[in-house]
């Protein structure tokens, strides 16, 4: 994936048709059916489903912010996976480095989406924005990180000396979030259990909110996997134009020179 | 072992270079103990600073700790001095482990005289019955906040605004070990009725993080500095 391929819409030949961007009809469809399971999204978490016993309508809230959560680690883990594939395969394809980038910063956006909403929940249900209970805590540490992997992939240098940089950290961030876990659990434990992933099995929830909960997984999910090719497309496109962008005025100058 | 005296000879170029511009002696303690004094106005009461010395401290440790890593890697990347050591062929792990034992050096150092500031200033008590816990806490917290320096102070080292980035990299990092290190001594120190026993635990957090990233940075070092 070292190439450096012409990139969908950036061909300025005779195919004047199609406009510039970085859209294919992959990527259209699976906006397409984004957007219908936002839509459904909406229907069921605000429409269908209950409100509950002691949350009342607030619970609500509940299905951005867990399918948030759980989209955010797993491109967390995407990264890892990434940085990792960087490191130990033969050609250093930047490929990787590049979904790895794109999938640290969509995890950050949905984690700040978690935190946002958490706080609105938090207000609502506990009558307080911020508890420094274990999980929140965790979590916003969580956000710090990758906020401080992105900045390290910012720091400017070749794409091979971004991409080695980035994927240590990458790789060392994962080491690090089951340690704050563990720290913090020992320092703190008001935030809910666990409903869902229990390590019982048992799913202590209404069926027809768990579907809306489905819902909103599949609906983030799909945002997830549109965002990530979109990302990694601009992310080629950007490297491209910082190729080109060298050559090109390394050639005016030397057209300078001649004249 | 190969590695080991290399990394003592790396150590020792440190720790000679500092001792002999004293730049830790005349700035960076110094810094600490202001920043110690800064907390007494932000916490004015005699009470509360008991309560929270330990936390105090290590805080202080943490923020002087990032101006001695900036300054660890300041000595070496404006004569181009990684560069060189790296083409004298000496091995980039024996080059990460000498510059954290220098940095735990340092660190020590520093942690002492902020304790002891705590104990003139801020009236902690040291007691002897959590002597050892206060001992082993200082050594594999210090353990643990010297390689993660090193490590991410490495990777900032040669970049414009690594000033800026070391801190937003760092904090979080360590934050583990301002958790575990604040609770243990306080155990140790017995403050707000804390037994010693307590502290044994975050103890085995500090230890698990300083073998953890102790590992990870010696593996991952080579790459970081090789460009």
């Amino acid at each position: 994936m070292t190439e450096t391929q012409t990139p969908p819409g950036a061909t300025t030949g005779p195919d004047r048709s199609r406009r510039p961007g970085t859209g294919t009809t992959a990527t259209r469809v699976l906006g397409i059916l984004a957007l219908v399971a936002v839509a459904w999204l909406v229907a069921f978490g605000l429409g269908f489903s209950p409100a509950d016993r002691d949350q009342e309508e607030s619970v609500r809230i509940l299905y951005v912010h867990v399918p948030t959560i759980w989209v955010a680690y797993v491109a967390f883990v995407v990264t890892a996976i990434c940085s990792g594939l960087y490191m130990f395969t033969k050609n250093h394809a930047l490929g990787f480095d590049r979904a790895a980038g794109a999938s640290a910063e969509i995890g950050v956006l949905f984690v700040a989406l978690t935190l946002v909403v958490g706080a609105l929940w938090g207000r609502l249900t506990w009558g307080v924005f911020w508890q420094w209970d274990a999980r929140l805590t965790t979590t916003a540490l969580l956000f710090v990180t990758y906020i401080g992997y992105l900045a390290v992939r910012r720091l400017g240098g070749s794409h091979h000396q971004r991409a080695r940089r980035s994927a240590v950290i990458g790789m060392l961030a994962v080491l690090l979030i089951p340690l704050v876990h563990w720290s913090v659990r020992l320092w703190r434990s008001l935030h809910q259990e666990a409903t869902v992933l229990r390590t019982d099995g048992q799913v202590k929830m209404d069926g027809l909110m768990l579907f809306s909960l489905f819902v909103g997984v599949v609906a983030f999910a799909l945002i997830y996997v549109w965002l990530m090719l979109h990302r990694t497309r601009v992310m080629a496109l950007e490297d491209a134009l910082d190729d080109h962008g060298l050559e090109a005025a390394l050639a005016a100058r030397r057209a300078e020179g001649e004249n | 072992m190969r590695v080991w005296r290399v990394a003592l000879l790396v150590a020792g170029k440190d720790l000679r270079i500092e001792r002999r511009s004293r730049v830790v002696t005349n700035q960076i303690v110094p810094f600490a103990a202001v920043t110690m004094v800064m907390f007494a106005f932000a916490l004015d009461a005699d009470v509360v600073l008991q309560r929270v010395a330990p936390g105090l401290v290590w805080l202080a440790t943490l923020f002087s700790m990032l101006v001695l890593v900036q300054r660890a890697y300041a000595i070496e990347t404006d004569d181009g001095g990684l560069d060189a050591l790296r083409v004298a062929g000496v091995d980039p792990a024996a080059l990460f482990l000498g510059k954290a034992l220098a940095l735990a050096v340092q660190l020590a150092v520093l942690e002492v005289i902020l304790l002891g500031t705590a104990v003139v200033l801020y009236g902690a008590e040291i007691r002897l019955e959590g002597g050892v816990l206060l001992v082993t806490t200082l050594i594999t917290a210090t353990c643990g906040l010297a390689v993660v320096g090193t490590l991410y102070g490495g990777l900032a080292a040669g970049f414009r605004g690594r000033e800026t980035l070391l801190p937003l990299l760092v904090l979080p990092v360590v934050a583990p070990v301002l958790i575990g290190a604040t609770r243990a001594v306080e155990s140790a120190l017995g403050t707000a009725g804390a037994v010693v026993s307590e502290g044994w635990p975050w103890v085995g957090l500090l230890t698990v993080f300083a073998v953890a990233f102790g590992v990870g940075g010696t593996l991952a070092f080579g790459p970081l500095i090789d460009e």
